[in-house]
């Protein structure tokens, strides 16, 4: 063993691009994985079509309950998911009542929630609903798309989702909200 | 006015990482001499700045400033302080606060002590941290700002989630994100050698106590999360492979191997540009991790927000920081000087082999957990198990196991291997002994390897203490000995479970008993029990170990009201041979009640063995840090008397 | 040993750990291929069934009215379909919590026959944990609830 002069000191170069390059694989691997259309759990793909059908009881004493006929007629419709379990949800109910004041028609979805709970809840955080509609199975929930609470769907007068806001609306998303609300019109 | 304090702080520690930055470049030029003093003290004063920043969101959740968005999304005025105070990291906001203060402090640290490196050496590390620090700085500032104000105060907090309020959640995820971001110091000394070409011994005593001190905290990490998973999942199971689990074992893996290759660099000076190169991969690995339970990338048992806006940050940050890394390491490791050599039968050699058997293991973890993302590429959906990581990681770890046992035997440079084989004898046959004792018993072969390559590493790991004089041994040594000795007792644990546990699921009467190993199992009756915030069935199990005292066990079934939830609560009882895990199910049909129970002879060794891992290494740290402290002490002697003769 | 004191032991040194590593990477690639678990939902597990044996993971809904425990009181059986095609699941263990009829399920197991023997069920666990798979099974499940409420 007494190669004196050979050519090593170019192979191991060569082998040290090996981690950048393997590093490389693994970059555009999860660069796909980000992009990937199913990986945003956001863009509803109930968007553009008519809710499901469904009738829930009332979840509270003085709202009547829900069900998807009423969406039919008359004007566009928020459909808010919420639930008095969820923390998020309170930090939206003064722009829910924001809404409510310049006139958009909310509908509310409480989600596995207790009566008593819901009313405690709605009687510290303000009531924008006009029904309540009960979901002890998230039933309405799954059917329409939904991954989480709260969450609220624009809905127009042909029973059709037009557009879906995932969290708490926060006071930037109210002008947002009524925007898509007024195009829902048409 | 806490809260906008905070901000501003951060904002100035951010500026003074710039400055840390572009000084530290300019400072390693002829021309930039005057910069070279401005580097240690901007590095001290922006890991003080970020402390500040720190300790302001601590004081906002410790007062419940519910006009902070984070602290009303995250606290409640109700929780008990402790939770409060935890409630600071437990959310996506605080935890990378929590990271930068880490790095950034970690850095002012190395400013402050580092004195045997070369000045420039030292510099481009200090530039090369404040660069990686940078990056944190704008993904904090610019898309995940902590000290964010509500328009109008929230009436009161939404975390109350009583769920989360466990002490084991509350400082586990702290305790390894130490270890994640201790590893940033290592890149950053792997990237400055690497600048200005210098590895050697004196590179590798600095970067040696940082490692391990970042190594300890992720042993003990992943040691508490694996015991959590364990007692709270109700599986009777230790360790899933799920994403989030494995996206801590692999800095495990890879700062373990840097670990060892450090050590033959700071003694031998060989193995340079794999020390490099491991340095880099460690944090690496940290920033992976991280970016792969954050993006929502991989789903996983465990609950962590996911928002793909900010996995697209994380992810420009790998590619900056790794990519970067690794190209600069393609250009310089060829022309970083080769080290000293060694021979086939060498304690190089057995580091070096168990470095590649380490970073095997690595590389079948991480394409496993990757491994469904890339199948999806293809429209094919699967699942990575068990099945996949066990036997594959075992192939790799068997071996290891051997040369640990050998490896600190061996003399450095050159060994016989005749030499050492005798001393070899007593642990080759008590492994043999026990190999031979677990396939009598009928044991599978993987747990019967892992039983006797245990039972031989423990033995073998105590060798290296004979013919000392113990009071004398040196600290690192008993370090190497107990977190050897450790791994063999964790390893022993691991297939004991894996080969005689004995899971029975039975539907019992109240009155009814079971035989379960040598336990009787009684279920003498189901009462309904209430808690602060839940109400839970409870079954009452008196367990009687081979016919002896009965010891009653009470698993039970909780359901949460607020937010709804359930949760089951096993029941467990220790003995010194072995621990019974006892779930209550639900109501079947005629009053009978479903059960599950396990019996687990010697699994508490798993996580003895992790915990003597991280004490070993904690023994080492101490050794090194009181000599290092003595050179200093020394040096500082030294300059004085040449200053007093000098006048 | 010299043959290993010589000039090139960088070059040794480097042809190992990439031996090394390229034999884990085929190791890896060879186990995976063997041993990831296949994703099936029923009307794909009806149309190309996996060898007997073999660990694959079923999605799809609970049959309304299918859930039957054995008199041993800890086996289970039930029906999972997805609007075209059903598949008998047994399963012995505890439930997990959310685990009803009507709801999603995916199960972890085998084909015995034409039974799917499950080792272990994955419901959808209150927000805390959604398998990869039940995100595009949300989809299908709401088709099949708008499809069975019509």
């Amino acid at each position: 063993m007494s190669e004196t002069v050979s050519p090593p000191a170019k192979k191991p170069g060569l082998a040290l691009w090996l981690p950048l390059l393997l590093f490389g694989g693994f970059l555009a691997l999860v660069v796909y994985g980000l992009v990937r259309p199913d990986n945003r759990e956001v863009a509803s793909t109930f968007i553009g079509k008519p809710i499901p059908a469904f009738s829930l009881p009332p979840a509270s004493a003085d709202r009547p309950g829900l069900s998807n006929a009423q969406f039919v007629g008359g004007k566009p419709r928020l459909l808010n998911i919420f639930a008095s379990w969820c923390g998020p949800c309170a930090i939206e109910s003064s722009q829910l009542a924001q809404l409510a004041k310049a006139g958009a028609e909310i509908d509310g979805v409480a989600i596995r929630d207790r009566k008593d709970d819901l009313a405690r809840f709605l009687a510290a955080n303000g009531n924008p609903f006009a029904r309540i509609g009960q979901d002890d199975l998230s039933k309405v929930q799954i059917g329409i798309g939904s991954s989480g609470v709260p969450e609220t769907f624009v809905v127009d007068a042909h029973g059709v989702i037009r557009h879906q806001h995932i969290g708490a609306i926060m006071p930037e998303d109210v002008p947002v909200i009524l925007q898509k609300l007024k195009e829902a019109e048409q | 006015m806490i809260a906008e304090l905070g901000l501003a702080v951060l904002w100035m520690a951010a500026a003074l990482a710039v400055l840390q930055l572009v000084a530290g470049a300019l400072a390693l030029r002829p021309q930039g001499a005057a910069m070279r003093g401005v580097v240690r003290p901007v590095a001290v004063m922006q890991g003080v700045l970020v402390a500040l920043a720190f300790a302001a969101l601590i004081t906002l959740f410790i007062t419940t400033d519910l006009s902070v968005k984070l602290v009303a999304e995250n606290s409640h005025s109700a929780k008990p302080l402790i939770f409060k105070i935890a409630g600071t990291w437990g959310n996506h906001e605080g935890s990378m606060l929590l990271w930068v203060t880490i790095m950034s402090l970690a850095g002012a640290f190395v400013a402050l002590v580092e004195k045997r490196l070369a000045e420039n050496t030292l510099l481009a590390t200090l530039a090369a941290q404040a660069f990686v620090s940078l990056g944190f700085y704008a993904f904090l500032l610019l898309s995940s700002n902590p000290f964010a104000r509500l328009p109008q105060p929230a009436p009161e907090g939404a975390g109350l989630n009583p769920l989360l309020q466990d002490i084991g959640l509350a400082f586990h995820p702290p305790t390894l994100y130490v270890g994640y971001v201790g590893l940033s110091i290592a890149f950053s000394f792997a990237v400055g050698a690497l600048i200005t070409r210098d590895v050697g011994p004196a590179f590798a005593r600095a970067m040696r106590p940082w490692v391990l001190g970042a190594w300890i905290f992720l042993t003990v990490g992943i040691t508490a999360g694996s015991y959590w998973a364990y007692y709270t999942l109700g599986w009777g199971g230790w360790w899933f492979w799920d994403p989030v689990e494995n996206a801590s074992l692999m800095p495990w893996l890879a700062a373990t191997a840097l670990l060892h290759s450090v050590s033959v660099l700071a003694a031998r000076n060989a193995l340079r540009a794999w020390t490099v190169m491991l340095g880099v991969i460690a944090f690496s690995m940290s920033m992976v991790g991280t970016f792969l339970v954050r993006s929502g990338i991989l789903t996983s048992v465990h609950a962590f927000a996911v928002d793909p806006a900010r996995g697209s940050f994380i992810l420009a940050l790998l590619a900056i920081y790794i990519g970067g890394a690794l190209l600069l390491f393609a250009l310089r490791a060829g022309t970083v000087t080769e080290g000293a050599r060694f021979a086939f039968v060498s304690r190089e050699a057995a580091l070096v082999f168990n470095n590649v058997m380490l970073c095997g293991i690595l590389g079948i973890v991480l394409v496993g957990t990757l491994y469904p993302l890339l199948t999806e590429a293809f429209g094919v959906k699967v699942s990575v198990g068990p099945p996949y990581f066990n036997p594959v990681s075992a192939i790799f770890a068997f071996p290891m196991l051997v040369v640990m046992a050998v490896g600190p035997l061996l003399r450095w440079k050159d060994d016989r291997g005749g030499r050492v084989a005798p001393i070899l004898a007593v642990p080759a046959l008590v492994a043999l002994a026990a190999g031979g004792a677990a396939l009598a018993a009928g044991v599978r072969l993987l747990p019967t390897l892992g039983l006797a390559l245990g039972a031989g590493l423990a033995v073998a790991s105590l060798l290296p203490l004979r013919g000392r004089n113990l009071r004398r041994t040196p600290l690192p040594i008993w370090g190497m000995v107990v977190s050897h000795l450790g791994l063999a007792v964790a390893a022993m644990g691991m297939a004991s479970e894996s080969a005689f546990s004995i899971e029975t699921l039975a539907a019992l009467s109240p009155g009814e008993t079971r035989q379960v190993g040598p336990y009787a199992l009684t279920l003498d009756r189901i009462d309904p029990v209430a808690g602060p915030n839940w109400t839970a069935l409870q079954a009452t199990v008196s367990a009687r170990y081979a016919g002896g005292e009965a010891d009653t066990l009470t698993p039970q079934a909780r359901v949460f009201a607020n937010p709804p939830g359930t949760r089951t609560e096993s029941a467990l009882k220790t003995r010194w041979n072995g621990q019974l895990y006892v779930v209550l199910g639900e109501e079947a049909q005629d009053g009978r009640w479903q059960m599950r129970f396990w019996w687990k002879p010697f699994v508490p060794l798993i996580w003895l063995g992790g915990l003597l891992v991280g004490l070993g290494g904690f023994l080492a740290l101490i050794g090194r840090v009181a000599r290092d402290v003595k050179r200093l002490v020394a040096i500082d002697k030294i300059a004085f008397r040449r200053e007093r003769q000098g006048r | 040993m010299s043959a290993i004191k010589a000039k090139h032991q960088r070059l040794v040194l480097l042809v190992i750990a990439l031996a090394a590593l390229i034999g884990a990477g085929l190791l890896a690639a060879w186990a995976l291929s063997k041993q990831a678990s296949y994703f099936y939902v029923p009307s794909d597990l009806v149309a190309h069934p996996p060898e007997q044996g073999r660990a694959v993971r079923l999605g799809g809904m609970v049959q309304r009215g299918s859930i039957k425990t054995m008199p041993d009181g800890v086996t289970i059986t039930f029906v999972v379909g997805d609007g075209k095609a059903t598949v008998p699941v047994r399963y012995a263990g505890i439930t997990p919590d959310l685990f009803v009829e009507g709801s999603g399920v995916v199960a972890e197991g085998r084909m015995e026959g034409t039974t799917f023997v499950a080792d272990n069920l994955l419901a959808k666990h209150d927000e805390k944990y959604v398998p990869r798979e039940m995100k595009d099974m949300t989809q299908a499940q709401a088709k099949a609830v708008v499809a069975e409420t019509k």
